[in-house]
Protein backbone atom coordinates (compact mmCIF):
# COMPACT_ATOMS: atom_id res chain seq x y z
CA UNK A 1 0.00 0.00 0.00
CA UNK A 2 0.83 3.27 -0.74
CA UNK A 3 -0.10 6.92 -1.03
CA UNK A 4 -1.97 7.43 -4.30
CA UNK A 5 0.69 8.36 -6.54
CA UNK A 6 -1.29 9.30 -9.81
CA UNK A 7 -3.35 12.78 -10.55
CA UNK A 8 -7.00 11.63 -10.16
CA UNK A 9 -9.54 11.86 -12.81
CA UNK A 10 -10.17 15.67 -13.61
CA UNK A 11 -13.59 15.62 -13.52
CA UNK A 12 -13.56 19.12 -15.34
CA UNK A 13 -12.83 17.56 -18.36
CA UNK A 14 -15.18 14.24 -17.74
CA UNK A 15 -18.51 13.96 -18.44
CA UNK A 16 -21.17 13.43 -15.34
CA UNK A 17 -21.83 9.58 -14.86
CA UNK A 18 -25.98 10.72 -15.39
CA UNK A 19 -26.20 12.96 -18.27
CA UNK A 20 -29.84 12.49 -18.82
CA UNK A 21 -30.02 13.48 -22.61
CA UNK A 22 -28.06 10.66 -23.21
CA UNK A 23 -31.25 8.23 -21.89
CA UNK A 24 -29.30 4.96 -20.88
CA UNK A 25 -27.40 7.08 -18.75
CA UNK A 26 -30.02 7.49 -16.21
CA UNK A 27 -29.82 3.73 -15.02
CA UNK A 28 -26.72 2.45 -15.46
CA UNK A 29 -24.47 4.72 -13.45
CA UNK A 30 -24.37 4.86 -9.64
CA UNK A 31 -26.53 7.52 -7.57
CA UNK A 32 -23.82 7.70 -4.75
CA UNK A 33 -20.63 9.51 -4.89
CA UNK A 34 -17.68 7.90 -5.93
CA UNK A 35 -15.41 6.97 -3.24
CA UNK A 36 -11.82 8.37 -2.81
CA UNK A 37 -9.59 5.85 -2.36
CA UNK A 38 -6.08 7.02 -0.83
CA UNK A 39 -4.02 4.01 0.14
CA UNK A 40 -3.46 1.03 -2.32
CA UNK A 41 -1.43 -0.53 -4.06
CA UNK A 42 -0.44 0.62 -7.70
CA UNK A 43 -0.74 -2.01 -10.45
CA UNK A 44 1.68 -1.56 -13.67
CA UNK A 45 -0.32 -1.70 -17.01
CA UNK A 46 0.12 -4.72 -19.14
CA UNK A 47 3.08 -5.01 -20.79
CA UNK A 48 2.07 -5.46 -24.54
CA UNK A 49 5.11 -5.76 -27.17
CA UNK A 50 5.11 -5.45 -30.74
CA UNK A 51 5.16 -9.33 -30.74
CA UNK A 52 1.84 -9.32 -29.08
CA UNK A 53 0.72 -7.99 -32.65
CA UNK A 54 0.76 -8.00 -36.50
CA UNK A 55 1.70 -4.66 -38.21
CA UNK A 56 -1.23 -5.00 -40.34
CA UNK A 57 -3.31 -4.66 -37.30
CA UNK A 58 -2.51 -0.83 -37.69
CA UNK A 59 -3.87 -1.06 -40.99
CA UNK A 60 -7.41 -1.43 -40.69
CA UNK A 61 -8.00 -1.01 -44.65
CA UNK A 62 -5.72 -4.20 -44.87
CA UNK A 63 -6.09 -6.39 -41.87
CA UNK A 64 -9.94 -8.01 -42.79
CA UNK A 65 -9.41 -7.47 -46.93
CA UNK A 66 -10.19 -10.37 -48.78
CA UNK A 67 -10.00 -9.54 -52.27
CA UNK A 68 -10.94 -5.17 -52.78
CA UNK A 69 -9.86 -2.48 -50.90
CA UNK A 70 -12.32 -1.17 -48.95
CA UNK A 71 -15.19 1.38 -50.20
CA UNK A 72 -14.18 4.52 -48.54
CA UNK A 73 -12.28 7.55 -48.00
CA UNK A 74 -8.65 6.02 -46.79
CA UNK A 75 -7.45 8.01 -44.12
CA UNK A 76 -4.58 7.95 -41.53
CA UNK A 77 -4.65 8.90 -38.01
CA UNK A 78 -1.19 9.86 -36.16
CA UNK A 79 -0.68 11.12 -32.70
CA UNK A 80 0.82 11.31 -29.67
CA UNK A 81 -0.04 9.57 -26.11
CA UNK A 82 1.30 11.87 -23.22
CA UNK A 83 0.51 12.95 -19.56
CA UNK A 84 -0.73 16.07 -18.08
CA UNK A 85 2.97 17.05 -18.06
CA UNK A 86 4.02 16.50 -21.39
CA UNK A 87 5.81 13.59 -21.29
CA UNK A 88 5.39 11.00 -23.88
CA UNK A 89 4.00 7.63 -22.96
CA UNK A 90 6.04 4.56 -25.10
CA UNK A 91 4.46 0.88 -25.38
CA UNK A 92 1.21 2.32 -24.79
CA UNK A 93 -1.73 -0.19 -26.34
CA UNK A 94 -4.36 1.49 -28.36
CA UNK A 95 -7.14 -0.54 -29.24
CA UNK A 96 -9.78 1.20 -31.86
CA UNK A 97 -13.19 0.39 -33.65
CA UNK A 98 -15.64 1.79 -35.81
CA UNK A 99 -18.29 1.83 -38.38
CA UNK A 100 -17.33 1.48 -42.10
CA UNK A 101 -18.12 4.45 -44.56
CA UNK A 102 -21.57 3.73 -45.10
CA UNK A 103 -22.33 4.29 -41.12
CA UNK A 104 -22.14 0.77 -40.36
CA UNK A 105 -20.59 -1.37 -37.91
CA UNK A 106 -20.14 -4.99 -38.46
CA UNK A 107 -21.58 -5.76 -34.50
CA UNK A 108 -23.60 -8.87 -35.36
CA UNK A 109 -26.50 -6.63 -33.43
CA UNK A 110 -26.16 -3.98 -35.38
CA UNK A 111 -29.60 -3.16 -37.49
CA UNK A 112 -29.12 -0.44 -39.27
CA UNK A 113 -29.84 -0.24 -42.73
CA UNK A 114 -26.68 0.87 -44.62
CA UNK A 115 -24.20 -2.15 -46.24
CA UNK A 116 -21.65 -4.19 -44.66
CA UNK A 117 -18.38 -4.26 -46.36
CA UNK A 118 -16.44 -7.57 -46.78
CA UNK A 119 -13.07 -6.36 -47.24
CA UNK A 120 -13.42 -4.23 -43.86
CA UNK A 121 -13.93 -5.25 -40.01
CA UNK A 122 -13.58 -1.60 -38.53
CA UNK A 123 -11.12 -2.74 -35.76
CA UNK A 124 -7.07 -2.37 -35.21
CA UNK A 125 -4.27 -2.20 -32.98
CA UNK A 126 -1.38 -0.72 -32.16
CA UNK A 127 1.47 -0.01 -29.30
CA UNK A 128 3.34 3.99 -29.23
CA UNK A 129 6.85 3.93 -29.64
CA UNK A 130 9.24 5.13 -27.67
CA UNK A 131 8.31 9.09 -28.50
CA UNK A 132 4.28 8.10 -27.65
CA UNK A 133 3.57 8.10 -31.07
CA UNK A 134 1.25 5.99 -33.05
CA UNK A 135 -0.36 6.03 -36.37
CA UNK A 136 -3.56 4.19 -38.17
CA UNK A 137 -4.62 3.53 -41.70
CA UNK A 138 -8.17 3.74 -41.98
CA UNK A 139 -11.18 4.31 -43.91
CA UNK A 140 -13.17 7.23 -42.85
CA UNK A 141 -16.37 6.04 -40.75
CA UNK A 142 -20.12 7.18 -41.57
CA UNK A 143 -22.41 9.09 -39.35
CA UNK A 144 -24.77 6.59 -38.31
CA UNK A 145 -28.48 6.76 -36.22
CA UNK A 146 -29.34 5.53 -33.20
CA UNK A 147 -32.81 5.61 -31.30
CA UNK A 148 -31.50 7.89 -28.23
CA UNK A 149 -34.37 10.77 -29.54
CA UNK A 150 -36.08 11.94 -32.87
CA UNK A 151 -33.89 11.80 -35.99
CA UNK A 152 -30.47 10.69 -33.59
CA UNK A 153 -27.40 10.77 -35.56
CA UNK A 154 -24.07 10.02 -34.24
CA UNK A 155 -21.00 12.45 -35.34
CA UNK A 156 -18.61 10.20 -37.67
CA UNK A 157 -16.63 8.65 -34.79
CA UNK A 158 -13.65 6.01 -34.33
CA UNK A 159 -13.77 4.62 -30.73
CA UNK A 160 -10.08 4.72 -28.78
CA UNK A 161 -9.05 2.05 -25.74
CA UNK A 162 -6.20 2.87 -24.25
CA UNK A 163 -3.80 1.66 -21.20
CA UNK A 164 -1.83 4.59 -19.67
CA UNK A 165 0.78 3.27 -17.26
CA UNK A 166 -1.49 2.02 -14.29
CA UNK A 167 -4.85 0.17 -13.82
CA UNK A 168 -6.17 3.55 -12.52
CA UNK A 169 -4.93 5.24 -16.15
CA UNK A 170 -7.60 3.85 -18.34
CA UNK A 171 -9.28 5.26 -20.79
CA UNK A 172 -11.75 5.28 -23.40
CA UNK A 173 -13.08 7.87 -25.51
CA UNK A 174 -13.86 8.24 -28.81
CA UNK A 175 -12.17 10.36 -31.77
CA UNK A 176 -14.07 12.86 -33.91
CA UNK A 177 -13.96 14.84 -36.94
CA UNK A 178 -13.27 18.63 -37.67
CA UNK A 179 -16.46 20.51 -39.06
CA UNK A 180 -18.80 17.76 -38.78
CA UNK A 181 -22.46 19.35 -38.89
CA UNK A 182 -24.12 16.74 -36.50
CA UNK A 183 -21.90 17.83 -33.01
CA UNK A 184 -24.08 20.36 -32.21
CA UNK A 185 -27.15 17.70 -31.85
CA UNK A 186 -25.29 14.75 -30.16
CA UNK A 187 -25.65 14.50 -26.48
CA UNK A 188 -22.40 12.19 -26.29
CA UNK A 189 -20.25 14.51 -27.55
CA UNK A 190 -22.03 17.46 -25.63
CA UNK A 191 -21.05 15.39 -22.14
CA UNK A 192 -18.04 16.76 -21.86
CA UNK A 193 -18.40 19.42 -19.95
CA UNK A 194 -16.10 21.91 -21.45
CA UNK A 195 -16.35 23.30 -24.72
CA UNK A 196 -12.23 23.29 -24.80
CA UNK A 197 -12.46 19.49 -23.95
CA UNK A 198 -15.08 18.78 -26.55
CA UNK A 199 -12.55 20.38 -28.91
CA UNK A 200 -10.09 18.08 -27.79
CA UNK A 201 -11.67 15.30 -29.13
CA UNK A 202 -11.69 16.67 -32.62
CA UNK A 203 -9.03 15.43 -35.17
CA UNK A 204 -7.59 18.17 -36.76
CA UNK A 205 -6.99 17.74 -40.35
CA UNK A 206 -3.02 18.22 -42.10
CA UNK A 207 -2.05 18.96 -45.37
CA UNK A 208 1.58 18.33 -43.92
CA UNK A 209 0.61 15.03 -42.64
CA UNK A 210 -1.81 14.31 -45.83
CA UNK A 211 0.43 11.31 -48.13
CA UNK A 212 0.32 12.52 -51.34
CA UNK A 213 -1.62 10.33 -53.56
CA UNK A 214 -2.60 8.39 -50.70
CA UNK A 215 -4.41 9.52 -47.61
CA UNK A 216 -5.60 12.54 -45.72
CA UNK A 217 -4.25 13.18 -42.30
CA UNK A 218 -5.60 13.38 -39.19
CA UNK A 219 -3.96 14.29 -35.69
CA UNK A 220 -5.61 13.09 -32.23
CA UNK A 221 -3.20 13.70 -29.41
CA UNK A 222 -4.49 11.72 -26.54
CA UNK A 223 -3.36 12.95 -22.75
CA UNK A 224 -3.54 10.45 -19.73
CA UNK A 225 -3.46 11.01 -16.15
CA UNK A 226 0.13 12.32 -15.18
CA UNK A 227 2.22 10.78 -11.86
CA UNK A 228 2.68 12.78 -9.37
CA UNK A 229 6.03 14.84 -9.13
CA UNK A 230 8.37 13.30 -6.49
CA UNK A 231 11.04 15.47 -4.94
CA UNK A 232 13.07 12.86 -7.10
CA UNK A 233 12.19 14.42 -10.33
CA UNK A 234 12.15 17.52 -9.36
CA UNK B 1 5.17 19.58 -7.80
CA UNK B 2 5.01 20.44 -11.50
CA UNK B 3 1.84 22.11 -13.08
CA UNK B 4 -0.08 20.31 -15.28
CA UNK B 5 0.55 21.77 -18.54
CA UNK B 6 -2.28 19.44 -20.39
CA UNK B 7 -5.63 18.85 -19.56
CA UNK B 8 -6.70 15.14 -19.51
CA UNK B 9 -8.60 13.57 -22.78
CA UNK B 10 -12.36 13.70 -21.66
CA UNK B 11 -14.30 10.24 -21.31
CA UNK B 12 -16.82 8.80 -23.71
CA UNK B 13 -18.69 5.81 -23.61
CA UNK B 14 -17.63 2.25 -25.12
CA UNK B 15 -21.38 2.02 -26.66
CA UNK B 16 -22.64 -0.93 -27.32
CA UNK B 17 -20.43 -2.35 -30.57
CA UNK B 18 -17.18 -2.60 -28.89
CA UNK B 19 -17.28 -6.71 -28.88
CA UNK B 20 -15.51 -7.37 -32.25
CA UNK B 21 -12.70 -4.86 -31.60
CA UNK B 22 -11.95 -5.54 -27.33
CA UNK B 23 -13.55 -9.23 -27.00
CA UNK B 24 -13.32 -10.16 -30.85
CA UNK B 25 -12.37 -13.80 -29.68
CA UNK B 26 -14.88 -13.89 -27.43
CA UNK B 27 -18.06 -13.41 -29.15
CA UNK B 28 -16.69 -14.90 -32.49
CA UNK B 29 -15.25 -12.11 -34.49
CA UNK B 30 -12.17 -12.58 -36.75
CA UNK B 31 -9.78 -10.59 -35.40
CA UNK B 32 -6.91 -11.09 -32.73
CA UNK B 33 -7.72 -10.63 -28.39
CA UNK B 34 -4.63 -9.66 -26.50
CA UNK B 35 -6.28 -10.92 -23.64
CA UNK B 36 -9.85 -13.16 -22.78
CA UNK B 37 -11.85 -14.16 -19.66
CA UNK B 38 -9.29 -17.12 -19.10
CA UNK B 39 -6.47 -16.31 -16.69
CA UNK B 40 -5.86 -20.16 -16.49
CA UNK B 41 -3.79 -20.46 -19.62
CA UNK B 42 -0.98 -21.54 -17.68
CA UNK B 43 -0.78 -24.55 -14.88
CA UNK B 44 0.23 -23.05 -11.59
CA UNK B 45 -0.05 -24.13 -8.43
CA UNK B 46 -2.77 -22.60 -6.61
CA UNK B 47 -6.66 -22.81 -6.06
CA UNK B 48 -8.87 -22.53 -9.59
CA UNK B 49 -11.81 -19.97 -9.36
CA UNK B 50 -14.33 -18.92 -11.57
CA UNK B 51 -15.51 -15.43 -10.72
CA UNK B 52 -18.67 -15.31 -12.17
CA UNK B 53 -21.85 -11.84 -12.14
CA UNK B 54 -23.76 -9.65 -13.89
CA UNK B 55 -23.68 -5.93 -14.63
CA UNK B 56 -27.15 -5.05 -13.67
CA UNK B 57 -28.80 -1.69 -13.80
CA UNK B 58 -31.18 0.63 -11.83
CA UNK B 59 -34.26 -1.43 -13.28
CA UNK B 60 -32.91 -4.78 -11.91
CA UNK B 61 -32.12 -5.86 -15.71
CA UNK B 62 -28.62 -7.74 -16.70
CA UNK B 63 -26.89 -5.86 -18.91
CA UNK B 64 -25.81 -6.96 -21.93
CA UNK B 65 -23.61 -4.81 -23.46
CA UNK B 66 -21.15 -4.07 -20.53
CA UNK B 67 -17.29 -5.07 -20.88
CA UNK B 68 -15.68 -6.30 -17.52
CA UNK B 69 -11.74 -5.93 -16.76
CA UNK B 70 -10.17 -7.42 -13.90
CA UNK B 71 -6.29 -7.09 -12.43
CA UNK B 72 -5.34 -9.30 -10.56
CA UNK B 73 -2.40 -11.13 -8.49
CA UNK B 74 -1.17 -14.36 -8.69
CA UNK B 75 -2.02 -17.28 -6.32
CA UNK B 76 1.33 -15.75 -4.55
CA UNK B 77 0.27 -12.13 -4.19
CA UNK B 78 2.51 -11.09 -7.19
CA UNK B 79 1.23 -8.95 -10.06
CA UNK B 80 2.64 -10.11 -13.21
CA UNK B 81 2.12 -7.97 -16.43
CA UNK B 82 3.68 -9.69 -18.71
CA UNK B 83 0.98 -11.70 -21.15
CA UNK B 84 3.41 -14.37 -21.71
CA UNK B 85 4.05 -14.20 -17.89
CA UNK B 86 3.20 -17.59 -15.89
CA UNK B 87 0.37 -16.00 -14.67
CA UNK B 88 -1.01 -12.68 -16.90
CA UNK B 89 -3.61 -11.30 -13.94
CA UNK B 90 -5.09 -9.19 -16.53
CA UNK B 91 -9.05 -10.24 -17.62
CA UNK B 92 -11.39 -9.06 -19.91
CA UNK B 93 -15.04 -10.17 -21.28
CA UNK B 94 -18.09 -8.61 -22.69
CA UNK B 95 -21.51 -9.44 -21.04
CA UNK B 96 -23.25 -10.57 -23.98
CA UNK B 97 -21.72 -13.79 -25.28
CA UNK B 98 -23.61 -16.42 -24.65
CA UNK B 99 -26.94 -17.61 -22.63
CA UNK B 100 -25.35 -16.02 -19.38
CA UNK B 101 -26.02 -12.52 -19.25
CA UNK B 102 -22.67 -11.83 -17.65
CA UNK B 103 -19.02 -12.78 -17.35
CA UNK B 104 -17.34 -15.45 -15.61
CA UNK B 105 -13.04 -14.79 -15.28
CA UNK B 106 -11.53 -18.60 -15.06
CA UNK B 107 -8.45 -17.75 -12.71
CA UNK B 108 -6.55 -18.99 -9.48
CA UNK B 109 -7.80 -16.94 -6.23
CA UNK B 110 -5.35 -13.84 -5.94
CA UNK B 111 -2.30 -13.95 -3.00
CA UNK B 112 -1.97 -11.75 -0.75
CA UNK B 113 -0.08 -8.75 -1.72
CA UNK B 114 0.44 -6.86 1.12
CA UNK B 115 0.38 -6.57 5.09
CA UNK B 116 -3.24 -5.53 5.61
CA UNK B 117 -4.45 -5.94 2.58
CA UNK B 118 -7.23 -9.15 2.07
CA UNK B 119 -7.06 -10.92 -1.19
CA UNK B 120 -8.65 -9.02 -4.16
CA UNK B 121 -9.21 -8.87 -7.66
CA UNK B 122 -9.43 -5.32 -8.65
CA UNK B 123 -12.71 -4.87 -11.45
CA UNK B 124 -13.07 -2.15 -13.93
CA UNK B 125 -16.81 -1.80 -15.59
CA UNK B 126 -17.62 -0.32 -18.79
CA UNK B 127 -20.82 -0.35 -20.85
CA UNK B 128 -23.18 1.28 -23.47
CA UNK B 129 -24.83 4.34 -21.29
CA UNK B 130 -21.95 4.97 -19.13
CA UNK B 131 -19.44 7.58 -20.38
CA UNK B 132 -16.97 7.30 -17.68
CA UNK B 133 -15.80 3.67 -16.63
CA UNK B 134 -16.19 2.56 -13.02
CA UNK B 135 -13.69 1.37 -10.83
CA UNK B 136 -14.04 -1.45 -7.82
CA UNK B 137 -12.72 -4.77 -6.27
CA UNK B 138 -13.99 -7.95 -5.60
CA UNK B 139 -12.65 -9.69 -1.81
CA UNK B 140 -13.98 -13.18 -0.83
CA UNK B 141 -16.59 -14.41 1.53
CA UNK B 142 -14.54 -16.95 3.03
CA UNK B 143 -11.16 -14.65 3.76
CA UNK B 144 -12.96 -13.18 6.99
CA UNK B 145 -9.82 -12.82 8.92
CA UNK B 146 -8.06 -11.23 6.10
CA UNK B 147 -11.23 -8.81 5.44
CA UNK B 148 -11.44 -7.68 8.88
CA UNK B 149 -7.73 -6.09 8.53
CA UNK B 150 -7.99 -4.56 4.95
CA UNK B 151 -6.95 -0.81 4.57
CA UNK B 152 -9.04 -0.38 2.03
CA UNK B 153 -12.40 -1.75 3.37
CA UNK B 154 -11.58 0.08 6.54
CA UNK B 155 -11.76 3.01 4.47
CA UNK B 156 -15.78 2.09 3.36
CA UNK B 157 -18.58 2.28 5.51
CA UNK B 158 -19.51 -1.07 7.55
CA UNK B 159 -22.95 -0.73 5.82
CA UNK B 160 -21.59 -1.20 2.52
CA UNK B 161 -18.69 -3.62 3.06
CA UNK B 162 -20.43 -6.85 1.68
CA UNK B 163 -21.29 -4.99 -1.13
CA UNK B 164 -17.62 -5.76 -2.15
CA UNK B 165 -17.16 -9.29 -0.97
CA UNK B 166 -18.00 -11.88 -3.67
CA UNK B 167 -20.23 -14.73 -2.26
CA UNK B 168 -18.66 -18.37 -2.04
CA UNK B 169 -21.19 -20.68 -4.05
CA UNK B 170 -19.44 -23.70 -4.20
CA UNK B 171 -15.60 -25.55 -3.90
CA UNK B 172 -14.92 -23.47 -7.35
CA UNK B 173 -17.15 -20.53 -7.60
CA UNK B 174 -17.77 -17.17 -6.42
CA UNK B 175 -20.26 -14.51 -7.39
CA UNK B 176 -19.67 -10.98 -7.77
CA UNK B 177 -23.17 -8.88 -9.06
CA UNK B 178 -21.94 -5.77 -10.08
CA UNK B 179 -25.45 -2.94 -9.26
CA UNK B 180 -24.74 -0.10 -11.11
CA UNK B 181 -27.77 1.90 -9.21
CA UNK B 182 -30.62 0.95 -6.65
CA UNK B 183 -30.75 -0.30 -3.00
CA UNK B 184 -27.79 -2.28 -3.48
CA UNK B 185 -25.49 -0.31 -5.63
CA UNK B 186 -22.26 -1.72 -5.68
CA UNK B 187 -19.30 0.65 -4.08
CA UNK B 188 -17.44 2.19 -6.68
CA UNK B 189 -13.90 4.20 -6.33
CA UNK B 190 -12.38 7.20 -7.45
CA UNK B 191 -8.71 5.96 -7.46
Amino acid sequence: MSINPWNRRDWSNHPKLIYPDYKSTKFRNPKNKLIKIENFKDIPSPKFSKDCMRPIDADLTKNAKKDHDPIGERIIIIGKVMDEFGRAVPDCLLEIWQANSAGRYIHREEIHDAPLDPNFLGAGMTLTDKNGDYKFTTIRPGSYPWGNHHNAWRPAHIHFSIYGRSFVDRLVTQMYFEGDPLFKYDPIFNSVPDKKAQDRLIAKFSIEETIPEFAHAYIFNIILRGRNATPMEI
Amino acid sequence: MKKNTFLQTSSQTVGPFFAYGLAAQQYQYDFPSLVSGDLRKKDLLGQKINVKGQVIDGNDIPIHDALVEIWQADPNGNYDTNPNGKFFGFGRMGTGSGDFVGFNFKTYKPGITAPNSAPHINITVFARGMLNHLFSRIYFSDEEEENKKDLLLNEIDTSLRSRLIAEKENETEYRFDIYLQGDKETVFFDF
